[in-house]
């Protein structure tokens, strides 16, 4: 049941259309850095569009996704209209606003601080503003994920909770949880320096808050897109999910060990002990548990669906799969993606192959690869298929959408591979330009041409995407089933208790926190010698 | 309810879940604060205590006596956004007094005749900065430091408010205006040298640093080859020695030449 159908499509059409505008900003920044162009004779350009870029694909664009399809799942999922709708549209303005208060100093080049903030480096206030108000229209979306829940439960009470609605307010707590580290380096530090009430700041302490954030949002994206492996793609493919138990393990890990872990994004500063430094290590190596049954149940319950398909053999039933079905491509791309990136990822986490990369183009070839390839390709596909329910319309062509997905596949891997490569060459990341004249960055023209290629591909294919949506909205209406997810292979009839709620799972994240920051934070907090003079940008003062 | 038999010892989940958490974050913890700050063989420590509060990241205070005085007197400028901030009419007036003994070398206008830098119309927090340096000895100049010794701090003021009021004027011999070079607009990435507009204006102007159009280019060149020799050393953080040093002759000569044939017209006010 989609009740509130208008409410869930624009969120969508809000996050698609201003991905849209952050990929043509993306687009451009690869092509002015490349052996292409000439060099920017102003590099103010090149970060104030890299400001707006990460901004949208950071802040608002997945924030929007993850709060349109939970609102598209709570419906549909626990079978109940939502609560709270009149809620859901003061968070969805709250984010709007936020939205555009913050990319208006952006623009005007007041806030060219970069969507990681990097103090003491200060923009205008408004910016840091606006982020806190997409943060706080969200924090809307979390509250309400879980009054609905509550209201279901009262109703239903002992019944397993449906896997998708179980996974989805899980990602609302992560994130609940992980935007606390920004929100207190934007309000105790940022913002009073930025209004003028401090002029010097702890840029130690604001980047260890920073990076409180900065891992665990990743797995916020990340949540959506895993809960349509779950439970879109078992049931696009005509098949069932191999276990609704492993899901739920799954995500309750992602809620336990994906926060206390941010620090290894702080390996080269020297305000964190190593000690801290080995252990968030250790625990970011812990992140691959739920990532590998994640890949083991989904690939099980493909096989299922290739074997009910008629598929025999050893690996002779990967041919029987629905290929032309883009849920399908669009799965088996992410896992790829997500395959390569994975890999990376170990590479970033150790502590001694990081020092090879750390801050270098290899890390924006990991976290593209990551979000922008197997994060992102699965938006399109909850898009996809989401889409002919809440606009009551068929999309227009299978082939467009499989087109698309080819193209976005293509293009990301021709995007990172050589962002990769150059980065194990040694060419730094967040320049505004590279002289590629000099011997030591000779050998990085090429692959930066190649990538810059991969860029152009990645455009056209967004840009295929929002005509497919829009095209879909101009096709006559027909009468669509009430949208449903994956069954288990094993229905749920009774779950226990800790696997039905998010209590214990939380008491351990925010345990975990405490163990994993609380000292750091504290030690760095106490200290009095350790803020420098803030540096405003655009301005003399 | 539900969360009494959920936080309990005798929930099996809870107390698996609550003990393999507890058992990693103790293991990884031994082997971070204990077993690793032992395997690094320049590190030793005086027990066990004493490696857990370095891996922990505390700071170790070494009982190596005084830290060794900096080689040369460094600035003790400090402006913050309120030092110059609207000056009255009798300090720009007692300034125009003071002013009198600079004309010599800084021309009755503020435009030197001298190859001296013109300071009609400079950002007050240079000549703030620079009569403070002078001063202090931070920087030293055979004709300078004397003149800049007997200043008080409000004399500086002064002075400063006098040449920010003065209006901007062309230079004693105006020369043909000359295209920008590639060290001018791009700098030199990677050796580490910015453009020169990002922080004397075109790009951005960041505090303390002065505005260069029209400027003596003999006066521009003798400063870069004293950032780069180290004989001036007033730049709080180094920058214009690091830069300077990074600069070939050619590339000094070109950026002097540039700036001096700049008309005032030019300089982009950032403030």
């Amino acid at each position: 049941m989609l009740a509130n159908r208008k409410l869930i499509l624009a969120h969508f059409w809000l996050a698609f259309v201003v991905f849209g505008l952050a990929l043509v900003l993306g687009a451009w920044q690869m092509f002015i850095r490349s052996p292409l162009h000439t060099w920017l004779s102003n590099p103010e350009w090149y970060y104030r569009s890299l400001t707006a870029h990460g901004t949208v694909m950071g802040y608002v664009f997945p924030t929007l996704v993850a709060m349109g399809f939970g609102y598209a799942i709570s419906e549909s999922a626990l079978d109940q209209r939502l609560v709270g709708v009149r809620w859901a549209w003061v968070g969805f303005s709250l984010v709007v606003l936020g939205a555009v208060m913050a990319m208006v100093p952006v623009s005007l080049g007041w806030a060219s601080v970069l969507y990681t903030f990097y103090p003491p480096l200060i923009g205008s206030p408004f910016y840091y503003i606006g982020v806190v108000l997409v943060v706080v229209g969200s924090w809307i979306w979390v509250a309400l994920m879980s009054v609905n829940l509550y209201v279901w439960k009262q109703a239903h009470p002992g019944e397993p909770v449906p896997l998708a609605m179980f996974a989805n307010v899980a990602g609302s707590y992560l994130w609940a949880w992980t935007a606390v580290g920004a929100a207190l380096e934007l309000l105790l530090q940022i913002i009073p320096v930025a209004l003028g009430l401090k002029s010097t700041i702890d840029a130690g302490l604001a980047r260890v808050f920073f990076s409180w954030t900065l891992h665990a949002i990743v797995y916020f994206w990340l949540i959506p897109s895993y809960i349509a492996y779950y439970t879109i793609l078992p049931r696009a493919i005509g098949g069932k999910l191999y276990s609704d138990t492993m899901a739920r393990i799954a995500f309750i890990l992602f809620l336990v060990v994906a926060m206390p872990i941010g620090i290894h994004h702080t390996f080269a500063d020297p305000q964190v002990g190593a000690g801290f430094k080995f252990v968030h290590s250790a625990f970011t190596a812990l992140v691959a548990v739920p990532t590998l049954l994640t890949v083991f149940t989904i690939c099980a319950s493909v096989e299922i669906a290739a074997r009910l398909r008629g598929g025999h053999g050893l690996f002779g039933w990967i041919a029987a799969l629905p290929w032309q079905n883009p849920i399908m491509l669009a799965g088996t791309f992410s896992f790829i993606m997500l395959g390569f990136g994975g890999a990376g990822g170990l590479i970033n986490m150790s502590y001694q192959l990081d020092s090879a990369i750390h801050n270098t183009q290899w890390i924006t070839g990991h976290f593209h690869l990551i979000f922008g390839g197997a994060i992102v390709i699965m938006y399109f596909a909850i898009a996809y298929d989401l889409w002919p329910h809440l606009t009551g319309r068929e999309l227009p062509s299978l082939r467009l959408m499989r087109t698309q997905l080819w193209l976005w596949f293509i293009g990301m891997i021709v995007t990172t591979f050589p962002w990769h490569w150059v980065g194990i060459l040694g060419m730094p990341r967040r320049m505004a330009y590279y002289d590629y004249t000099s011997p030591a960055l000779a050998a990085d023209a090429v692959p930066v041409e190649v990538s810059t290629l991969g860029a152009a591909i990645l455009l056209i294919s967004g840009l295929l995407f929002l005509f497919i949506l829009a095209r879909a909205q101009a096709e006559p209406a027909t009468d669509v089933p009430p949208y449903r997810f994956s069954e288990a292979v094993h229905p749920p009839a009774s779950v226990p208790l800790a696997l039905n709620s998010h209590g214990l799972w939380i008491a351990l994240m925010i345990g975990l926190t405490i163990a994993n920051y609380g000292y750091p934070i504290a030690v760095l907090t106490a200290r009095s010698d350790s803020s420098v003079p803030a540096v405003y940008v655009g301005a003399q003062r | 309810m539900s969360t009494r038999e959920l936080f309990t010892f005798r929930n099996p989940h809870f107390t698996v879940s609550v003990a393999v958490t507890v058992g990693l974050l103790l293991v990884t913890a031994l082997v971070g604060f204990i077993v690793l700050p032992f395997a690094q063989r320049h590190e030793t420590f005086a027990g066990v205590w004493d490696a857990i509060c370095s891996a922990a990241g505390n700071p170790r205070v070494t009982q190596q006596g005084e830290a060794a005085p900096p080689p040369a007197k460094t600035s003790e400028a400090v402006l913050t956004s309120t030092t110059l901030a609207h000056p009255s009419q009798q300090s720009i007036g007692r300034g125009a007094t003071l002013a009198q003994r600079c004309a010599i070398c800084h021309g009755p206008t503020g435009i030197s005749r001298a190859d001296s830098p013109n300071l009609a119309g400079q950002y007050a927090s240079v000549i703030y900065k620079q009569l403070l340096d002078f001063r202090s000895g931070a920087r030293t100049n055979a004709v300078m430091s004397p003149f800049a010794t007997n200043l008080s701090d409000q004399d500086i003021a002064d002075l400063a408010a006098y040449y920010a009021y003065l209006p901007r004027l062309p230079a004693y011999h105006p020369e043909v205006q000359l295209p920008p070079t590639r060290i001018v607009v791009y700098g030199a990435p990677l050796r580490g040298i910015a453009p020169c507009g990002a922080c004397h204006g075109s790009l951005d102007n960041k505090t303390g640093s002065p505005w260069l159009e029209g400027q003596s280019a003999a006066y521009i060149k003798a400063q870069l080859q004293a950032f780069a020799s180290g004989q001036r050393h007033n730049d709080i953080s180094e920058q214009m020695r690091n830069i300077a040093r990074a600069m070939t002759p050619d590339e000094i000569e070109e950026a002097a030449n540039y700036y001096a044939s700049q008309p005032p017209e030019a300089i982009q006010r950032a403030d």
